[in-house]
């Protein structure tokens, strides 16, 4: 019997995935459980395992291809038999299929010589938005015509004809709210003017962004249009913690990588206790703060593939050695690909470190819905006066991005004052953590 | 002006049917030079000079002769009708003529460059031009395009066991020629084809006999619709014989001996002629399609998007070879999707209602959904009923046998198909077809004002009766 292996549900809000890499061919005979695709999502790269064994009769994506959740992926025939099914014989047919031909299904014949297991499958090429089951929506020619070439999907708009019929009224009201929805808006922000022509003036390349790319532009650019935020810069003198951790290094020469991030970490946790009004999120609808009783932090990891945030849970529960055996893990995994996609979510407060890149100050951007990012630069020795005298100090740039509605100037200052303390207090770590 | 023996142009249109002649037409209105490539020596396609327009040429003729049996019960009496053969053809033929030589006339017009020959694509970009007999006169042997649309139509399919070198087996094609009226006729196939060509013949005066394969005519039309034809046809025709089969024909001196498979039809008959007609094929071989990057499913069908575009990125495909519905007014509307893609406009074919129409006494025709197509696919429907007895116009044209209905969505009352059995069904199902495209309601329908006597107050009755309340009809309350 053939059976249908459908995108199944990736997680919370994610609707779709790109496909980085199908890893069987049709004819392969696959167990449970194998890896079948590399897929990307909007979040992370994902192996999916097969929900069936079997024979796979058909693949139905390719490489690059964008499937939404509930796709059919592949066709696998369950028992060993011979894929007989023959199309029932061509006899005095005058049936007529009206309507519902063109609204045929999404598979795209990517081999020529596959056998056909839907009958009409429309050729190739881009293919118009609306999933199998959907019927058409209730407009007219000329308003459908409208919706095509606004790019509109009127499936998204709510008619207020009777019976929910779309009119041409509805599409614009959509259309402006789509313009004024600046949260919902995708990478493209509302109002940006149109790109000129590039090429006019030089040659050019298209490049598809990733879709962590796009993840990544997406959620930048929601926070740069909702979040009012500050930047406040202040130094941290590291010169005994980092002598801790080279003098742990040098007695441990196979314990932990112990990192100044781990450690940073740790005096993080002290700083958000401190102030809870940066370990927050801020619901402007309701004029509430949501102050986090847990402490789940971000560490921002640069991989080949793009930008990826996984999180440390309950930082707090956690020591040092602790916190830089899982980061280092988690970073690892992340450079393969293989983060779970609850592993990056549930952040409370969130941390980039550019230290081991160089730079000597850098504005982060807050990482919506939480309402302060900390940015680490490169450590470097420094003149500092200590009790008279001129002394070479290591000191570490901290950079403390900020949701102006729920952070003050005084008490970011604050925050990072106590920050500072701690990391150049190794000592406070250990009382206070 | 196009020159006639230039070898290149920029769209090549191969067949010149309602999908060919149509994507030409709008393709020359957007400034696009164009070249229409036509295997018959005038444009027109099979339903210009093999199918819709000379068949319902005929079958007026067969109306008219049966409207004038009717009115014999009515107190007017004609004389039986004297056929003269020849003029019939010649009048068919007339028709058939001033309708082709309109759109030559239209093609000069238009600047539209018109080629009799066959096309066959060499590559993507080429296609070799053959006549009958070797090159065209004054045309290129070889024409570059930079966009091709493949509109080559359709054929009859005649399986195997049917096929037979006789000139008294015929197709679609040769029925309609009109050779002579046979006394005996078979007719192969009880879906439209069948039924309109037996009753051409039946009321010319050949006994008809009809076998059909499945168990009722017209497979896959809502059967309350088959139902109300089935009384005229059976009394039209010698006799109906369903689930049953042709074996094999013998062509024999005195004429075709058939031998058929099935309960209660007599295993072995002779007729002088038959027509097979189970079905069309379409014709997507022979043109080259392999010499490009264009797929063709196992059906023969070549495959395309909403946008007609096929897998070769030059080249798009229109009308019957795409797929069923194999329907003159569904290529032309999709001719004009093909060519406003290729001109850059945002257009793709996202019609609801296709409208199927069968000629017969009474006509059928259906439009969206069938209840059918409900019932196979699980969705929930409302479905309103309006017999004919209930309407006025029907009565006065004597002819209280038909049945309109409008199939709703229960929840939002959305018009969302129709089908009419009845004179004119075929007239009448363009009101639905709007109606379903703009996504009207039943109270759309039904508070619309349709004007008295006529038989389209059946279409507002029938909205009205989703309420309880049509005015000529009274349904208890439940």
């Amino acid at each position: 019997m053939a059976t249908e292996f459908k995108m199944p549900e990736l997680g919370e809000n994610i609707e779709q995935a790109d496909v980085v890499k199908v890893l069987v061919a049709e004819g392969d005979v696959i167990k449970v459980d194998q890896t079948v695709l590399e897929l990307e999502t909007d979040k992370a790269a994902v192996e999916l395992p097969s929900a069936y064994a079997g024979r796979v009769v058909k693949v139905h994506v390719k490489d690059g291809d964008q499937v939404p959740v509930g796709a059919v992926l592949l066709t696998v025939e369950e028992a060993p038999s011979e894929g007989d099914q023959k199309s029932e014989p061509v006899e005095a047919k005058v049936v007529v299929a009206e309507g519902k031909e063109p609204e045929a299904k999404e598979a795209e014949p990517t081999e020529p010589e596959a056998p056909e297991v839907e009958k009409k499958a429309p050729a190739k090429g881009p293919q118009p938005e609306g999933e199998p089951s959907r019927g058409p929506a209730p407009a007219s020619p000329s308003v459908r015509q409208m919706a095509r070439k606004l790019g509109i999907d009127l499936h998204q708009v709510s008619g207020s004809g009777a019976g929910g019929r779309i009119v041409v009224e509805d599409v614009q009201r959509h259309v402006r709210e789509l313009a004024t929805a600046a949260t919902t808006g995708p990478i493209a922000a509302a109002g940006a003017p149109s790109l000129p022509d590039f090429g006019q003036w030089g040659p050019i390349e298209r490049q598809r962004m990733s879709g962590i790319r796009r993840k990544t532009a997406e959620n930048v650019s929601v926070a740069w249009r909702n979040v009012p935020q500050v930047t406040q810069y202040d130094l941290a003198d590291i010169t005994e913690l980092e002598a801790a951790r080279k003098r742990y290094r040098d007695t441990h020469p196979d314990g932990v990588k112990l990192t100044v991030t781990a450690m940073v970490l740790k005096a993080v946790v002290a700083a958000l206790k401190a102030y809870p009004q940066c370990n927050a999120s801020v619901d402007p609808t309701a004029g509430e703060l949501i102050l986090k009783r847990y402490y789940h932090i971000g560490v921002a990891v640069d991989t080949e593939h793009g930008l990826i945030v996984p999180v440390i849970r309950d930082v707090d529960r956690k020591s040092v050695l602790e916190l830089a055996t899982e980061l280092d893990e988690v970073a690892e995994r992340a450079r393969q690909r293989k983060i779970e996609l609850d592993q990056l979510q549930g952040g409370t407060f969130t941390i980039t470190n550019l230290g081991g890149i160089g730079g000597t100050a850098f504005s982060p951007i807050v990482n919506f819905p939480q309402v302060a990012i900390l940015g680490l630069a490169r450590s470097r020795q420094e003149q500092v006066i200590r009790d008279g005298k001129a002394e070479l100090r290591l000191m570490l740039p901290l950079c403390l991005s900020y949701d102006h509605r729920a952070v003050d100037g005084a008490d970011g200052a604050r925050f990072l004052i106590k920050l500072a303390g701690a990391l150049s207090d190794p000592l406070s770590l250990i009382l206070e953590g | 002006m196009t020159d006639q023996a230039s070898g290149q142009t920029q769209l090549a249109v191969i067949g010149a049917g309602p999908g060919g002649y149509a994507a030409a037409f709008h393709a020359a209105e957007l400034g696009m030079q164009v070249t229409l490539i036509s295997q018959d020596a005038k444009p027109g396609g099979v339903c210009l000079l093999r199918g819709c327009i000379p068949s319902k040429s005929l079958l007026h003729i067969a109306k008219l002769i049966y409207e004038a049996r009717d009115a014999d019960g009515w107190g007017v009496k004609f004389a039986e009708p004297n056929i003269d053969l020849d003029a019939l053809r010649s009048w068919k033929d007339s028709v058939v003529t001033k309708l082709t030589d309109g759109l030559l006339e239209l093609c000069k017009r238009r600047n539209v460059r018109f080629v009799h020959a066959r096309g066959r694509f060499e590559d993507s970009h080429t296609l070799r031009l053959q006549g009958a007999s070797g090159p065209v006169e004054g045309a290129p042997e070889r024409l570059r395009f930079e966009h091709a649309i493949v509109a080559t139509g359709s054929l009859p399919a005649v399986p195997g066991a049917l096929s037979v070198e006789d000139p008294r087996v015929m197709d679609s094609t040769g029925a309609l020629a009109l050779e002579d009226i046979p006394k005996r006729l078979l007719v192969v196939g009880g879906g439209y084809i069948g039924l309109e060509m037996g009753t051409v013949y039946a009321a010319l005066g050949s006994e008809v006999t009809l076998v059909e394969l499945t168990d009722g005519l017209l497979p896959g039309v809502d059967r309350d619709l088959v139902r109300a034809l089935r009384p005229r046809l059976a009394e039209r025709f010698k006799s109906i014989h369903l689930n049953a089969q042709v074996e094999k024909f013998e062509p024999q001196p005195e004429g075709i001996a058939a031998t058929f498979k099935g309960q209660d039809i007599q295993p072995t008959q002779t007729f002088d002629r038959v027509l097979v007609a189970v079905g069309r094929r379409p014709a997507s071989q022979n043109v080259g399609l392999e010499n490009t990057q264009v797929k063709v499913n196992d059906r023969g069908f070549v495959q395309v998007d909403r946008q007609m575009r096929t897998a070769d990125p030059a080249i798009r495909a229109i009308g019957d070879v795409v797929g069923e519905p194999m329907v003159a007014h569904k290529a032309s509307r999709e001719a004009k999707v093909a060519v406003e893609v290729i001109a850059g406009k945002k257009s793709e074919f996202d019609n609801v209602a296709i409208p199927a129409v069968v000629f017969t006494d009474p006509e059928v025709a259906w439009c969206g959904l069938t209840e059918t197509q409900a019932k196979a696919s699980g969705q929930q429907v409302k479905v309103a009923r309006f017999p004919w007895a209930a309407s006025g116009r029907a009565a006065t044209l004597g002819r209280t046998d038909g049945l309109t209905k409008l199939i709703f969505d229960p929840e939002t009352q959305r018009l969302l198909g129709m089908g009419v059995v009845g004179p004119g069904a075929g007239e009448l199902i363009a009101e639905g077809v709007l109606a379903v495209e703009m996504a009207a309601v039943a109270a759309d329908v039904a508070e619309s004002i349709h004007p008295h006597p006529t038989l389209s107050e059946t279409v507002m009755e029938s909205a009205e009766s989703l309420f309880g309340h049509a005015t000529h009809l009274f349904r208890p309350k439940r």
